[in-house]
């Protein structure tokens, strides 16, 4: 990136959910700054709460939660300040679109496909409904749909799940959006189909200039899609950097857990690595690092205090007592040592792994 | 592959087909042919529609064959067989379901989940030995004798699926049929379940026939795989074979699609397509053939030559590689 302007700025976003008589604290006060025309990957398990945070970018947290602190700056606007639809209107689904994960509830079975692009062109971009379907049909091209014109009245149910996912890029950008959350994309997919997918929305990106967020738990689709990679834990993101910095070098003890269990990376005949426990109950209090209870290697201090966000890098970041000056050196699993060398010793010609 | 291991499960020819409204039926599995060898996984990997849970759940007998035969243990236990083999295949083969929380009843407690196969085909003396049979299934997958009284709604995914794996194992299965049984789990939880997978195969002499469309995983847990594309199989080779030497082009597509967890190699892996109507075709039919030992390949003659001409141009990279 040859300069770096912010598109968008979350600064201590809380996010609480009532159930019953409790309180549940799904994010724990998160920032973050996204770039401009960048790849932001967020990790992490189901429960961190990686489609809440993104969710508070368009206004779409379930009605029994709310946004009870921190800001999100999105061109002037605090986004965290807008409550009825019509103040999100021209934001959601215009400025910042969303692509989700099953294809098939995203899109409604008994109407047409065509329409159902064409629908969101007429409303956003106010223009008559032939120019629409025009473009409907140029979009459904442009997201790899052979024989587009034939093909505009068709239903969901006659199309692949690949197809259907494409159809859901192509309404996602219909409005031409600053920003393009991907939650989930590909994990109803195949993986021939993921990989065609993933390829779909870079080139798209590349032609249309628009930043992706990027949510999965596939830490293999974020090393291909990423420029920059955040990991959340716990309603906290507890490490980001460059993709390289969150590979090669990754600091918090969740990252190191996250990346060893990863079956690529496993020996045949010897036992994967993996976390033990569970994440903590997001009802009670957290106190010290979240990841404490789970981590072989927590520091006293980790059961006690809230470690900071530590600086790595001018690009890399993470929260972990580790780092602080006073306490032990830790090496660094050993499954993932040397991370870079092990996968080209696999993937180089003539290598365990064949790669065309 | 040695010839001396003992083949437990022995497909042959086997056709799937179903009645597809009054149209041409819908051949679903193709001619599969394969043996599985006792104490071994054999990975059947395939994207969905390939055909591979039906193939996986002809062998427990619940979709019938339109042709072909399968053999457990040299006795057919496909078609028609006596009532007595079909409680007896039903105890030795077992299943593993993808989905833990839809494959146990919400109603019912974790007790009666694991006991029900000990109930349907009264494999207990008496409560006592229920109860202990059921507490030693939960020891076997990591979870305690105190979690019987729970509901299958107060476990995490991971325990859930332990759940699944005791329910089959109470039945002290010899083959198990596990259909996708991380694809609907947390990452951080797959590795416990394949963990534990692993250590029962060790201690009960299991053998898997483990159904994924993941490669990644399968590269992992397999020690031989089976790729199976619109109900053919195309390729079955060891599974290191396979990954180093993958001749199918449909392998191919999929092993590049495989997600490696490494930024800058990631960034610069070339996607490959499979299009079958882009292929050349010509030539007579081709069969499931041996190139190499323990390494079949679906191709006819031209195509085989080849595949031939590949796996030299493959050694001499290897040479290559070793020699730097």
């Amino acid at each position: 990136m040859e300069e770096k302007k912010v598109i968008l700025s979350a600064k201590d976003v809380e996010v609480r959910f009532r159930v019953r008589e409790n309180y549940l604290t799904a994010i724990r006060g998160v920032s973050l700054d996204i770039y401009d025309g960048e790849t932001f990957a967020i990790v992490g398990e189901s429960g961190s709460g990686k489609s809440v945070f993104t969710k508070t970018f368009t206004g779409m947290i379930d009605s029994n939660g709310a946004i009870t602190g921190g800001s999100i700056m999105f061109e002037g606007k605090d986004l965290t300040k807008l409550t009825t639809d019509k103040d999100w209107e021209g934001i959601r689904g215009a400025k910042i679109s969303t692509i989700f994960q099953d294809p098939m509830t995203s899109l409604n079975p008994i109407r047409t496909i065509g329409s159902q692009i064409s629908e969101v062109i007429e409303k956003h971009q106010g223009i008559p409904h032939e120019e629409a379907k025009a473009q409907a049909i140029e979009l459904m091209e442009k997201v790899g749909i052979k024989d587009a014109a034939n093909r505009f009245d068709e239903y969901p149910f006659q199309y692949s799940g690949g197809m259907r996912q494409r159809i859901v890029i192509a309404i996602a950008l219909s409005c031409h959006p600053k920003i393009l959350i991907c939650d989930e994309p590909t994990t109803a997919l195949d993986v021939t189909i993921q990989a065609q997918i993933i390829k779909l929305i870079k080139d798209l990106q590349k032609e249309l200039k628009f930043t992706t967020i990027y949510i999965t738990h596939d830490l293999g689709v974020v090393a291909n899609v990423a420029d920059r990679v955040g990991v959340m834990y716990a309603g906290q993101i507890i490490e980001y950097g460059t993709a390289e910095d969150v590979f090669y070098n990754p600091q918090h003890p969740y990252t190191w857990a996250l990346l060893s269990s990863l079956p690529q990376l496993g020996v045949k005949g010897e036992d994967l690595y993996f976390i033990t426990g569970t994440p903590p109950s997001l009802f009670n209090k957290i106190q010290g690092d979240a990841f404490a209870p789970r981590n072989p290697h927590a520091l006293k201090i980790d059961f006690i205090k809230e470690p900071p966000m530590f600086k790595v890098s001018d690009t890399h970041y993470a929260k972990t007592w580790l780092l602080d000056p006073r306490a032990p050196k830790l090496d660094k699993p050993e499954a993932i040592q040397d991370l870079h060398g092990k996968i080209k010793r696999m993937t180089d010609k003539g290598g365990a792994f064949h790669v065309e | 592959m040695s010839n001396d291991r003992e083949v437990i499960l022995s497909v042959k020819h086997v056709d799937v087909s179903f009645d597809n409204g009054g149209k041409k039926r819908f051949r679903a599995v193709k001619d599969a042919t394969f043996d599985i060898y006792r104490g071994e996984t054999f990975a059947l990997v395939g994207e969905s529609g390939s055909g591979k849970t039906t193939l996986g759940r002809a062998i427990l007998r619940i979709n019938e064959l339109s042709n072909g035969e399968i053999d457990f243990k040299g006795k057919r236990i496909s078609g028609k067989i006596s009532k007595e083999e079909d409680t007896n295949v039903i105890r030795s083969i077992q299943m593993i379901f993808q989905d833990p929380a839809a494959s146990l009843n919400e109603r019912a407690t974790i007790e009666y989940c694991v006991s029900e196969g000990l109930y349907n085909f009264h494999l207990y003396k008496d409560e006592a030995d229920r109860i202990a049979k059921v507490d030693k299934a939960l020891e076997d997958v990591g979870l305690l004798p105190e979690h019987k009284s729970r509901y299958p709604h107060e476990f995490s995914g991971g325990q859930r699926q332990r759940v699944g794996i005791a329910r089959a194992m109470i039945m002290e299965p010899e083959f198990i049929v596990a259909d996708e049984p991380i694809s609907a789990l947390d990452v951080s939880i797959r590795a416990q379940v394949l963990n534990l997978m692993n250590k029962l195969k060790e201690e009960k002499g299991l053998t898997y026939l483990f159904i994924a469309h993941d490669l990644s995983v399968v590269r992992f847990i397999a020690d031989r795989i089976a790729v199976i594309h619109l109900g053919r199989i195309v390729e079955i080779a060891d599974s290191e074979e396979l990954f180093a030497h993958p001749l199918h082009p449909y392998t191919v597509s999929l092993l590049s699609a495989v997600p490696m967890p490494d930024p800058q190699i990631e960034k610069n892996r070339k996607l490959v397509v499979y299009d079958n109507s882009k292929r050349d075709l010509s030539g007579p039919k081709p069969v499931l053939q041996e190139i190499t030992p323990g390494h079949f390949v679906f191709a006819n003659d031209r195509e085989m030559a080849e595949y031939r001409e590949k796996l030299k141009k493959m050694d001499e990279e290897k040479k290559n590689l070793t020699n730097q």
